[in-house]
C-alpha cells in the first residue's frame, strides 16, 4: 500500500540499504530455545566471509557463556535461513550460499533444551 | 459605562465557538489543507460536541492554582531530604525510565496537539486540542521539576533528553510519537487523543503513580495528582473525537478500525516498558502487569469496545495476542535489559528470593516454568562474580525497534520472526502486528532509524562501544550502567542510612 501522505508518490529513504554498511553487511543469528541470550544477535560482516568463520568466531564470541555451549555436536545441528531449512557449506561464503543482507539465520542444537529444560 | 457581566454560558460561546471567522478571500481548502488526505470525509463540523466546556480564562485560574499546590510539595519534598525515603535505591530506576522515556513524550504531545489544533477545520476541535497541548507541555516541565531532585543524588538522569534522542531502548518511545506527529491529523488524533490516552493511559500513569505512592516517591505522586483532571480532560476528547468520526461518515469506519488496530499494537509494545517496570523495578509492588492489564484493558476496554460496536468496530486485531502475551511480557522485558544493562542509563538486578517467589505465585502458567530457572543461573554466575552481559548487539524490530526477544504465544520459549521482502530488501519483525503495519505503509518504515544498525552504519559515535555509549550517549560508564549491585547509587545509598542509623544511636545515647 502507499503511505497516505500529503504529496503524491510518496517515497522514504531506505536508511539501511546494504550500500550504507561499507562493504558489510548485516547478519542476524539466533540459538533456537536458548534464551538466556535473549534475543538473536546482529552483526555487520562481509559478504564474502565463509561460513567456517560463523562457527569459529561469531557465534563462540556470542554464546559460549551458555553452559550447553561445550556440548553442542555440531554434525546435529539443524540450521533455517529465513524461514528455510538449510544446509550450509563450510568454506563457501555468505553470499554463495545465499545468506543475505538482513538474513536471518538460526540454528537449533537437538538434545539440548536450554537451562534445566526451560528453553532458556 | 460598566462593562457587562456576561453570563457563563456567553462567555463560553465568547470565547470557544465564537473565535471562529468567516474565511471570505480564501478558498478552505488552502487553509486547512491536511484535511482531506487521509481519506477522512468530514460533512458537518458544527456537529462536534465539545467534549468539556472550558474557557481559557478558567483555564489558567484552574491550572495556576494546581502549580502553586505542587511546588509547594516539590520544595517540601526537597527540604526534607525525600530522596531518602523511597522504598529503597532501587526503586529510583523507575524514575529514570519515566524521565528518559514517558517525560519528553509529553514535549511530543505538546507539539503534536499544537500542530492538529492548527488543521482541523471545526472551532471545537481545535481549541480542544490547542488546551491540551498547553496541558501536555505543563506535564513536561513539572516532570522534570519534580523528578530533578533525584538527579542531585542518583546517576542517569542529567542527560535525559539527549539520551531519548539517541539510546537504543528510548528509540522505542520515541520512534512511536515520531510515527504518529508524522501521520496525518486524525490518524495523530486516534493514535494519541484515543488509542493513548483514551485506551492505554491508565496502563501507563496509574502503574507509575501508585508504583510512586508504594514506594515513598512523593513529589512524583503528588505529579500524578496533579495532572489527574488533565487526563480526564484527555480522555473525553480521546472519546469524542473517534465518535464524531464514526458518525460523519460511514466511509470511515474502515479506516479508524485500521488506526486502531495499528495503534493498539504500538501502544502495547511501548508498555513493555511499563510492564517490566511493574513486576521488576518496583521494591514495594503495586499489582502485577497481568493483573493491571486484565483490570485495565480486558475489563475496561472490553467494555468500552463493546459501547462502539453499534458504530461496527471492532476489538484490536491483536487484542488476542496481547492477552497472551501478559504472562510473558514483563519476564521478557527485564530479560533484555539485564542482557544489555551495560548499554543502558539505569541499572537492573536479579529479583532476590522474596520477589522470585512473589512472580511465581503472580504468574502461576509461567514464571516456574519459563523464566525462574534463567534468572536462578544468571544469580549464580554473579555470585561467581560473571554477571552475565550479552556480548552481542541484538536484533530489532523494524517497527517497534524493540530487541526481538518477544516469543510465539503458542511454543513460548521460540522467538517469533517475521519477514517481508520490500523492493529487494528483507525487513524483520517481532509479531504480526509489527509486519503488518510496515506492509501497509512500507515507504513509512523503511525509514526507520534502528539504533544496531546505525551504530554499523558508523553514525553513533565510533566503532567501539565506548564511542557509542560514553560519546554518543553520554552515558556515565561504570555509574549510569551495569546492575544495582555494586553501582554507586546503591553505595551512596547504604552510606545514607548508615549514616542515619549513627545518627540515631548518638541521640538515643545522648
Ligand atoms: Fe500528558
Ligand atoms: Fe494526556
Ligand atoms: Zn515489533
Amino acid at each position: 500500500m502507499a503511505v497516505a501522505a500529503i504529496t503524491d508518490n510518496y517515497a522514504g529513504e531506505r536508511l539501511d540499504r546494504v550500500e550504507n554498511f561499507h562493504g558489510n553487511q548485516v547478519i542476524y543469528i539466533g540459538w533456537d530455545y536458548h534464551l538466556m541470550f535473549c534475543a538473536p544477535v546482529a552483526f555487520a560482516i562481509s559478504p564474502d566471509t565463509p561460513f567456517d568463520r560463523l562457527l569459529e568466531e561469531l557465534i563462540p564470541g556470542a554464546y559460549s557463556q551458555h553452559p550447553e555451549f561445550e556440548r553442542i555436536d555440531w554434525d546435529s545441528v539443524q540450521w533455517i535461513l529465513n524461514g528455510e531449512a538449510f544446509t550450509p557449506e563450510l568454506d563457501a561464503s555468505l553470499a554463495a550460499q545465499g545468506i543475505d543482507h538482513k538474513s536471518i539465520l538460526r540454528f537449533n542444537t537437538p538434545g539440548l533444551g536450554g537451562i534445566q529444560g526451560s528453553g532458556s | 459605562m460598566s462593562p457587562k457581566k456576561l453570563s457563563l454560558k456567553e462567555k463560553y460561546s465568547l470565547l470557544t465557538r465564537d473565535l471562529e471567522w468567516e474565511y471570505s478571500y480564501r478558498d478552505y481548502k488552502e487553509i486547512f489543507p491536511q484535511e482531506e488526505f487521509e481519506g477522512i470525509k468530514i460533512t458537518d463540523w458544527s456537529k462536534w460536541e465539545d467534549p468539556f466546556r472550558l474557557t481559557m480564562d478558567a483555564y489558567w485560574k484552574y491550572q495556576a492554582e494546581k502549580e502553586k499546590k505542587l511546588y509547594a510539595i516539590f520544595d517540601a519534598f526537597a527540604q526534607n531530604n525525600g530522596q531518602l525515603n523511597v522504598a529503597d535505591a532501587r526503586y529510583v530506576n523507575a524514575v529514570k525510565l519515566f524521565l528518559t522515556g514517558v517525560s519528553p513524550l509529553e514535549y511530543q504531545a505538546y507539539s503534536g496537539f499544537a500542530q492538529v489544533g492548527r488543521q482541523f477545520g471545526g472551532v471545537g476541535a481545535r481549541v480542544a486540542c490547542q488546551m491540551q497541548s498547553l496541558d501536555e507541555l505543563r506535564h513536561v516541565q513539572t516532570q522534570i521539576h519534580a523528578m530533578s531532585h533525584y538527579n542531585k543524588f542518583f546517576d542517569g538522569l542529567s542527560e535525559f533528553n539527549h539520551m531519548h534522542d539517541r539510546v537504543w531502548y528510548l528509540s522505542v518511545p520515541k520512534s512511536f510519537f515520531d510515527d504518529a506527529r508524522s501521520a496525518g491529523p486524525f490518524e495523530y488524533m486516534v493514535a494519541i487523543g484515543f488509542s493513548f490516552e483514551y485506551v492505554l493511559t491508565n496502563l501507563l500513569f496509574v502503574p507509575f503513580m501508585s508504583g510512586a505512592a508504594y514506594n515513598g516517591d512523593m513529589a512524583t505522586v503528588t505529579f500524578g495528582f496533579s495532572a489527574q483532571s488533565d487526563e480526564a480532560r484527555h480522555m473525553t476528547l480521546g472519546l469524542e473525537i473517534i465518535k464524531f468520526l464514526l458518525e460523519q461518515h460511514p466511509d470511515n469506519v474502515p479506516i479508524v478500525q485500521r488506526w486502531i488496530n495499528k495503534w493498539f499494537w504500538r501502544g502495547t509494545r511501548v508498555l513493555t516498558l511499563v510492564a517490566m517496570m511493574m513486576d521488576y523495578m518496583l521494591p514495594n509492588r503495586v499489582m502485577s502487569w497481568k493483573e493491571a492489564f486484565e483490570v485495565y484493558f480486558e475489563e475496561a476496554g472490553g467494555a468500552l469496545f463493546k459501547d462502539l460496536a453499534r458504530y461496527g468496530i471492532e476489538m484490536p486485531v491483536y487484542a488476542e495476542t496481547a492477552i497472551a502475551e501478559k504472562e510473558h511480557l514483563s519476564h521478557q522485558a527485564w530479560s533484555i535489559f539485564y542482557n544489555y544493562t551495560h548499554a543502558a542509563a539505569f541499572h537492573t538486578w536479579m529479583p532476590n528470593e522474596r520477589e522470585m517467589d512473589w512472580l511465581s505465585e503472580k504468574y502461576p502458567n509461567t514464571f516456574d516454568r519459563y523464566y525462574r530457572a534463567r534468572f536462578e543461573h544468571w544469580r549464580e554466575m554473579e555470585r561467581a562474580g560473571e554477571r552475565f552481559y550479552n556480548p552481542t548487539l541484538p536484533m530489532l524490530c523494524q517497527t517497534c525497534q524493540i530487541p526481538m526477544g518477544f516469543t510465539e504465544m503458542d511454543n513460548p520459549t521460540l522467538i517469533a520472526y517475521r519477514q517481508s521482502v520490500f523492493q529487494g530488501e528483507r525487513y524483520n519483525f517481532c509479531s504480526d502486528g509489527c509486519k503488518d503495519i510496515f506492509d501497509h505503509e512500507p515507504q513509512k518504515y523503511v525509514q526507520s532509524w534502528l539504533p544496531v544498525h546505525q551504530i554499523f552504519q558508523g553514525n553513533c559515535g565510533g566503532a567501539e562501544m565506548e564511542d557509542v555509549l560514553a560519546g554518543y550517549y553520554r552515558m556515565n560508564l561504570g555509574t549510569d550502567n551495569l546492575d544495582f549491585h555494586g553501582s554507586p547509587d546503591e553505595q551512596r545509598w547504604n552510606h545514607w542510612h548508615n549514616l542515619q542509623t549513627a545518627a540515631e544511636q548518638m541521640k538515643k545515647a545522648s
